[in-house]
């Protein structure tokens, strides 16, 4: 876009923001996968706003909140760029939210300061996104946030030489980092990182690569989709599981939907990951009850509808704070140091960075009643995004 | 060694998958000479049906192949008289890339409204899944199955062609399809039979595939050009020449995963780049000026 352009779009922008201070009806724009391979998580983010509105009403105050759902497709960033100058200027929207993947967040962060709209992230992952804007409060999770923890429990659990095997793309690249990073402080050796490119299906190379680097431990990231599943598959067929080398993974590979599809021979995977479907507390029961009032079958809950639910508490309280005007400073700083309790376990927003500090639990795939869940049994409490802070 | 035996035994078995799926394909090129860009689309809902057949119907992975081949063809039967048949061997180029184009688009509209967007897995039966060992490394079972359907395919289909009747028929056809029709052979007959074997074949590798090629409603335009790339590469209606350029291209992409991940499909695209130089026709395909 050149300068002209931009200053038109301003100009537009201002102008209609006038128009919405008096409105009763503030919207909140919701970008997310929609349709294709990763519609899942889209779906998720609708499941878990719902939710939220079930419980609270959709009325702050004497203002009325309305969500408008944009379809985002894939990772496709000049796409996500035109839905959120859609919503900023046709629909009128007072807050972004959504976003699946990171170079779609990276594409509509540009936009913010300009229409001085916030933009709740619930999900793209990778830690620089918050950095792009001081309008960017993230409430889903990072990669150094789950892998940290990651690199520290296959140390203790007498890892010596790990193989990296991440996407090649942004969280991937975050992934790796932070594994060698933490896992090399520790002690270890990391003897084998392979980037894999996001179209792949076919992994079996890719085992093999691994077990001829004598690895006693493969940790991996994949974005959760089908390329997950076909990983975990290739581990267990390449008799990399029965020749003894373990897999250690954040919790996106083994989200509870894939689990009936890994089947039995997934039993012992460990991951590290903020929110278990089967994390046991009240607030999760109460929250799953609400996702299954809503018509939502329990078998496709994923992290998503947590960040969303979640990223639906933190709009309300952001409308509150400003009381339905324009006011973005104003709505940041009502979240920030923000506390409460969530689905997925106690969390604040971090002051310092607007990423959501939460727990990390260590899980491992265990067959419960007959159903095959993420069990947790070990907890790095009060986790921040260790890229951007350092305790 | 071990490491060049382990390649060989992936990039054979992914190879394999190339080669059923894409048969079907170079067949509907070489004799009927449509550029059938759904035929994806066909092998997706090969997948499809299958994967409905054992996850809701419970019935055995055999039952649910045979299930997906039929199945496949009865949905592709409406498409062949109402469209495909007005443009056998003589249309326009374009015409036929536009209208396969538009009816993968429209079966990945339908298949997405009636499946849903995510992935489909198919169940693999006790015997077929797990890792086997064969000596020098471990293997998926799965694969060996692979490797066996695409020999097995190979070989019928061979004897189909060389030495049945009907081989006779479709080779006359192919050849001279005006002669054919005059010495009483119902060319429309034997083309709607290739176009069913065809995308029954196209199923039956969707199917089988599946593990390698994951099924979701995307399927048809992700490997779309995969597919017109084996066919190319090995000359249009060649068994030989799909088996072969299947197994070369299937190597290429297999070495140059284990060797330089992070390339991607580069020598895959590379390989096809030196060899349609070399055979500007494909491997073992004939010029049809």
């Amino acid at each position: 876009m050149n300068k002209g352009a931009q200053s038109i779009l301003a100009l537009a922008i201002l102008g209609l923001m006038t128009g919405t201070a008096s409105a009763d009806v503030i919207k909140v724009g919701v970008i997310g996968t929609f349709s294709g391979p990763y519609a899942l998580f889209g779906k998720n983010f609708k499941m878990g706003i719902d939710a939220w509105v079930a419980q609270n009403g959709n009325k702050v105050g004497n203002h009325t909140v309305e969500f408008v759902y944009k379809d985002e497709e894939g990772p496709n960033p000049a796409k996500s760029k035109a839905l959120a100058q859609e919503l900023l200027v046709k629909d009128k929207v007072q807050y972004l939210a959504g976003i699946y993947f990171t170079p779609n967040a990276l594409a509509v962060a540009p936009l913010l300061e300009e229409s001085k709209t916030p933009l709740i992230v619930m999900n793209a992952a990778t830690s620089a996104i918050v950095e792009k804007s001081p309008y960017i409060v993230r409430t889903s999770f990072t990669m150094w946030q789950n892998t940290v923890p990651a690199a520290k429990v296959a140390f203790k659990n007498g890892a010596k030489k790990v193989a990296i095997a991440v996407s090649d793309y942004g969280p991937g690249i975050d992934a790796e980092a932070a594994f060698k990073k933490t896992f090399e402080g520790e002690g270890g050796a990391v003897v084998e990182a392979v980037r894999i490119p996001l179209a792949t299906t076919d992994f079996s190379p890719i085992m093999q690569r691994i077990k001829d680097s004598g690895a006693d431990t493969i940790f991996t990231f994949l974005p959760s989709g089908p390329p997950t599943l076909g990983f975990v598959k290739a581990y267990l067929d390449n008799g990399l599981k029965a020749g003894g080398v373990k897999l250690m993974s954040t919790g996106d590979v083994v989200t509870e939907p894939d689990l009936p599809n890994i089947g039995d021979p997934g039993i012992g995977i460990l991951s590290t990951y903020h929110y278990s479907v089967s994390h046991d507390s009240k607030e999760n029961a109460a929250f799953l009850a609400e996702l299954k009032k809503g018509g939502a079958s329990l078998d496709e809950v994923t992290m998503t509808s947590v960040a969303a639910y979640d990223g639906a508490r933190l709009i309300y309280k952001m409308i509150e704070a400003t009381d339905g005007k324009r006011d973005p400073a104003k709505a940041v700083d009502a979240v920030k140091d923000m506390k409460w309790i969530s689905p997925r376990g106690p969390v604040s927003i971090d002051p310092a960075t607007r990423h959501i500090r939460q727990n990390v639990y260590v899980r491992s795939v265990a067959k419960v009643d007959g159903k095959l869940i993420n069990k947790e049994e070990q907890t790095f409490a009060d986790q921040p995004d260790w890229a951007l802070s350092t305790k | 060694m071990r490491t060049i035996f382990s390649i060989m035994t992936d990039a054979v078995a992914y190879g394999m998958v190339l080669f059923i799926i894409s048969i079907g394909l170079s067949i509907m090129m070489g004799l009927m000479r449509v550029v059938n860009l759904a035929h994806g689309a066909f092998a997706m809902i090969g997948g499809y049906l299958a994967s409905y057949a054992i996850r809701d119907l419970h019935v055995h992975y055999s039952v649910a192949i045979l299930m997906a081949v039929i199945g496949t063809i009865i949905v592709s039967i409406p498409f062949e008289i109402l469209l495909y048949r007005r443009i056998y061997r003589k249309s326009d180029p374009l015409i036929q890339v536009l209208m396969t184009i538009g009816i993968t688009f429209f079966i990945i509209g339908i298949v997405n409204f009636i499946f849903g967007p995510s992935l489909k897995s198919i169940p693999l039966p006790q015997t077929l899944s797990g890792p086997l060992d064969i000596g020098f490394r471990m293997l998926p079972t799965h694969r060996i199955f692979v490797i066996a359907c695409g020999v097995v395919t190979a070989l019928a289909l061979w004897l189909l062609i060389e030495k049945t009747e009907f081989g006779i028929k479709l080779r006359a056809s192919v050849d001279h399809s005006g002669m054919a029709d005059a010495l009483g052979i119902r060319t429309e007959i034997i083309y709607a039979v290739t176009f069913a074997l065809a995308i029954g074949l196209g199923a039956f590798g969707g199917v089988v595939g599946a593990e390698i090629l994951p099924i979701e409603p995307f399927y048809a335009l992700r490997y779309m050009v995969t597919f017109l790339v084996v066919v190319s590469v090995g000359g249009a209606g060649s068994i030989l020449g799909a088996l072969s350029a299947s197994l070369l291209l299937g190597l290429a992409d297999t070495t140059g995963k284990y060797l330089a991940p992070e390339f991607g499909d580069f020598f895959f695209y590379l390989s096809v780049i030196v060899i349609v130089f070399l055979f500007p026709h494909g491997l073992f395909g004939r010029s049809h000026a």
